[in-house]
């Protein structure tokens, strides 16, 4: 078991190198990756926590003592939490946006369902009013003669005006939610680096030692080799359980930072509101506050190839102590961790940008930043 | 609005003695090959869009099938008929040829024809009195432009494994991504497309510029050559950014340049803003149009001349200004600043109130007219209700804070699918049926036409509403297989696709029985209500009209 989870490092460590490579070498047409998929194929048969090995941090900082087995998972490496229906999640005939656990998601649904369905409803229902009524009372039978009238100006800067304070009214509570979503993350925030590959995601805790993991999809029973992982019910439902979950403390400020591999990626999960786009050569920024604990599933968003609705995004929340809990069991350190200085490529990609720097866009200098990072926090 | 159905006598065009020489017919292949006459190349056009349409929406057909179920059903099968045995992930990625197609296909090579290429060829010259287009050997290389375009596109799946790109052809997915000699033939297509496009738009701006008859002022144009004027320039703004961007693509892809690649600082989001430079204008090139036969019809169902005129006019005037400036709310999740994205916001919501005042003057158009319900009036009606909805849709999806939630999945599909599928392709029926007795000289069946238009209205409603529900529920678009929770919404909308294409096979037996079997059609079948020059000619027209020109009052 844990050669196999070792194999899928050192894949996916030669994985990086190699996009690190090519990053190195611009005039060279990059190659169409057609081993990649093999990478994350033989991770998600892992049937350990792929991720589990412990990283040591760079600079000499002694591991962890015996890591200790990880607390959110049975021994076989099966959740033990299991998603609830109808949090985080999708429900069958649903129509209505997924319930928020986060201060600015919940912002975002009141200003939707309070305010823009209301007045894209009324507004529809007036038009389809209106034309019914002129449909039946200037029907020619009604009306054979018709007027001639084809200027009212009272009438025309009345709806000319009326659409304008409308949409004000609207674009008042829409500019506040984009100013809450815009506030930056603040120094005590835990940052999480997901980074988009063709077709799996791979997350990295910065602030924690280094500590990373692999995130796949979890096949069927019906399409593993027997005795591989698949996907149960208490994984999450088909398409969106991941072998690896993405955990994250509750009443945290979470600072998510977004970048790919290879071509565009977008990080999703509904249940946050959250959707950003995760493009190779720039690290994109956005914060977010879980409110509650339990499992949030979200799916690619920007189209990246053949199995572009194969790289589900699975995150677990739990109270701070659970992650910290969760941070040593994976060989990781926490930011208070008197010895557990951050080696130093990793501060520039953590550190909250001064005032009036825009905070949601840094330009990576290249993609090789991204990569040989990654290569470290694993390969080590 | 021009009223010179009441003063023909200022022109000749019934009077058989002079027209000897405008008969004279050239022969099939000069008439239809080598073709200079503003008539026969929108023929061509609609003949095009039509089989461009019959394979886009098969397409479809074959996307809907694919999505009835969660899990994959046909792709295999689909992927090996093409390429003979096909892995797992071929099989995936013919579903993103499939979309790619779709997309493509409707947007360049079925509304943009029909709509500018059909209906504007044949109406633009004769509602502004001239005889013809004002370069007809240019009009002529404008159409068939298109067939290699078009040609290039379909063969694409043929010599490589297709283009799987997506309709925005985003690099990097678009450069290293996509192997092959695939993409570089989709992208070829939409350069002779857009070299197509210009050529016309070119045209439009110089006929409606120079060759209105005597006493045509831009202020009495019908609506529907103002919305094709500003089309034209809008075609003429944008295309040239598409055919920029796409060549970058192409050089990114086959010469080693890194425009668009990080690794030799190139930045991928440079082509997303390139892209919706053009493809936002795009939107409303494929919309405006459709404005302006809408404005024809409810006047003439109506039999009043159009409520606000000018200010009808202006409005087009204004979306197609402001839609020029909005590009960035396509790339909401792209990390732009809180600035920026609160600008794209507000000026995105800004094209709400000339789009508002547009479905107003339409409906008091109908206010105090004597309305009757003839097959072109309804897709009117039809269009201006459901164009709201995809309006409003669309005021939603311009909160940039909202949009985190919705981009990329269903909900903004249903969105240009109702400005769309429902907008511009209502207008198209519109102005089909509107303007079959002109063209073709026979009646359509009027009962098989509003017979059409309710199964296809039922249709595409069933279709394409409940994808606002997927898209609330968080279903990502462009997927091939969705989680379990999608199925219901997603197997009511293949239902819906049913619908649809029942409507549509009840369209074609009716312009079938109408081309060989229609009554024929008196010069204006519409009555009084009809005012524009086209109505003033026999139906068909003549094959050259106006050699004296008419005056307008």
């Amino acid at each position: 078991m844990r050669m196999l989870g070792l194999k899928t490092i050192l894949l996916a460590a030669g994985l990086s190198l190699a996009t690190a490579a090519t990053a190195a070498a611009p005039a060279a047409p990059p190659p169409f990756a057609q081993a990649v998929p093999e990478a994350p194929g033989a991770t998600d048969t892992a049937p350990t926590i792929a991720a589990g090995a412990p990283a040591t941090p760079a600079g000499g900082t002694p591991a962890p003592a015996t890591p200790v087995a990880d607390p959110l998972s049975n021994a076989d490496g099966t959740p033990i939490v299991a998603p609830v229906e109808g949090v985080g999640l999708p429900v069958a005939k649903g129509f209505h946006i997924q319930d928020q656990v986060s201060p600015t998601g919940r912002q975002a649904r009141v200003f939707h369902d309070a305010i823009l369905m209301p007045i894209i409803t009324i507004i529809s229902l007036f038009v389809l009013g209106l034309l019914i009524w002129v449909a039946i009372r200037y029907r020619r039978a009604a009306n054979p003669v018709p007027s001639k009238t084809s200027h009212n100006t009272v009438l025309e800067v009345v709806w000319t005006l009326v659409p304008v304070l409308i949409l004000a009214g609207i674009a008042l509570p829409s500019f506040s939610l984009l100013a809450n979503q815009y506030k930056p993350a603040p120094d005590n925030a835990v940052t999480l680096k997901a980074i988009g590959n063709q077709w799996f995601w791979s997350y990295e805790y910065p602030d924690h030692g280094g500590l990373s993991l692999v995130s796949n999809m979890l096949r069927e029973q019906d399409e593993v080799e027997p005795g591989q992982r698949f996907r149960t019910d208490a994984d999450g439902p088909r398409l969106m359980a991941t072998d690896n979950r993405v955990v994250l403390p509750i009443n945290t400020p979470i600072r998510l930072l977004t970048t790919a591999n290879d071509v565009i990626h977008a990080w999703a999960i509904p249940a946050f509101w959250i959707k950003l786009d995760a493009i190779p050569g720039r690290i994109n920024e956005t914060s977010f506050t879980i409110e509650k604990p339990g499992l949030y599933y979200g799916q690619c968003s920007e189209l990246c190839g053949a199995r572009h609705a194969y790289m589900p995004i699975t995150v677990q929340a739990v109270t701070p102590e659970e992650f910290e809990a969760w941070v040593r069991a994976k060989g990781g350190t926490m930011p208070g961790d008197a010895d557990a200085a951050p080696p130093a490529q990793m501060i520039d990609d953590t550190t909250t940008p001064a005032e009036g720097v825009n905070p949601n866009t840094i330009d990576a200098t290249a993609v090789g930043v991204t990569t040989n990072q990654s290569a470290t926090g694993t390969v080590n | 609005m021009t009223d010179v159905a009441r003063s023909p006598s200022a022109f000749q065009a019934h009077d058989d003695h002079a027209h000897h020489d405008a008969d004279h017919v050239p022969g099939f292949f000069a008439r239809w090959f080598l073709s200079t006459n503003h008539k026969d190349i929108g023929t061509l056009y609609l003949i095009f869009a039509i089989i461009a349409g019959i394979i886009g929406g098969g397409i479809s057909g074959m996307m809907r099938a694919e999505l009835m179920e969660p899990g994959i059903q046909y792709l295999p099968q689909w992927a090996s008929m093409l390429h003979g045995e096909q892995t797992f992930d071929q099989a995936l990625h013919f579903w993103n040829v499939l979309i790619t197609a779709h997309g493509l296909i409707m947007v360049f090579f079925m509304v943009m024809p029909a709509m500018i290429g059909g209906f504007g060829n044949w109406f633009v010259p004769i509602m502004i009195g001239a005889p013809d287009m004002a370069f007809p050997r240019m009009n002529n290389i404008s159409f068939w432009l298109l067939i290699p375009a078009f040609l290039l596109l379909l063969a694409s799946p043929f010599v490589g494994v297709g283009a799987g790109t997506g309709w925005t052809v985003y690099p990097t997915l678009s450069t290293y991504g996509e192997p092959g000699m695939s993409v570089d033939m989709a992208i070829l297509s939409l350069h002779i497309a857009g070299a197509s496009s210009i050529l016309g738009a070119i045209n439009f701006i110089t006929t409606i510029f120079n060759m209105r008859a005597p006493g045509m002022t831009l202020h009495k144009m019908p609506l529907f050559v103002w919305s094709v004027l500003v089309t034209a320039f809008l075609l003429l703004l944008a295309l040239p950014v598409l055919a920029a961007a796409i060549t970058m693509l192409l050089t990114d892809r086959n010469f080693g340049t890194t425009f668009f690649d990080p690794a030799g600082g190139g930045d991928p989001v440079l082509y997303q803003h390139l892209f919706w430079f053009f493809g936002h204008p795009e939107v409303y090139i494929m919309i405006l149009p459709g404005f302006g036969i809408v404005s024809q019809i409810v006047a003439t169902f109506s039999r009043k001349p159009v409520f606000g005129y000018l200010g009808m006019a202006y409005a087009m005037v204004a979306i197609g200004v402001v839609g020029c400036i909005v590009w960035a709310h396509h790339m909401f999740t792209t990390g732009l600043s809180a600035n920026l994205k609160i600008y794209f916001t507000a000026a995105t919501m800004v094209i709400a109130v000339p789009t508002g005042i547009k479905i107003f003057s339409w409906i008091a158009t109908m206010w105090g007219g004597s309305l009757s319900f003839k097959t072109p009036m309804l897709w009117s009606i039809g269009f201006i209700f459901m164009f709201t909805v995809g309006g409003v849709t669309g005021v939603v999806l311009a909160n940039g804070g909202i949009d985190d939630y919705m981009h990329d999945t269903y909900y903004v599909v249903a969105h240009f699918h109702y400005v769309l599928s429902l907008g511009a392709v209502f207008a198209l029926f519109a102005g089909f049926f509107y303007w079959f007795p002109k063209m073709f000289g026979r009646m359509y069946n009027e009962f098989l036409g509003q017979l059409h238009f309710w199964v296809f209205f039922v249709g595409v409603n069933v279709m394409f509403f409940p994808m606002h529900f997927l898209g609330t529920q968080g279903m990502p678009r462009r997927y091939p297989d969705y989680p379990d929770a999608y199925a219901h919404w997603n197997e009511i909308a293949t239902y819906g696709y049913m619908i649809m294409a029942a409507g549509m096979a009840i369209f074609f037996v009716n312009l079938f029985w109408s081309l060989f079997a229609g009554k024929k059609a008196p010069a204006n079948p519409w009555g009084e209500g009809a005012t524009t020059l086209e109505w003033t000619l026999s139906s068909p027209p003549p094959y050259h009209q106006f050699e004296t020109l008419p005056k307008i009052d």
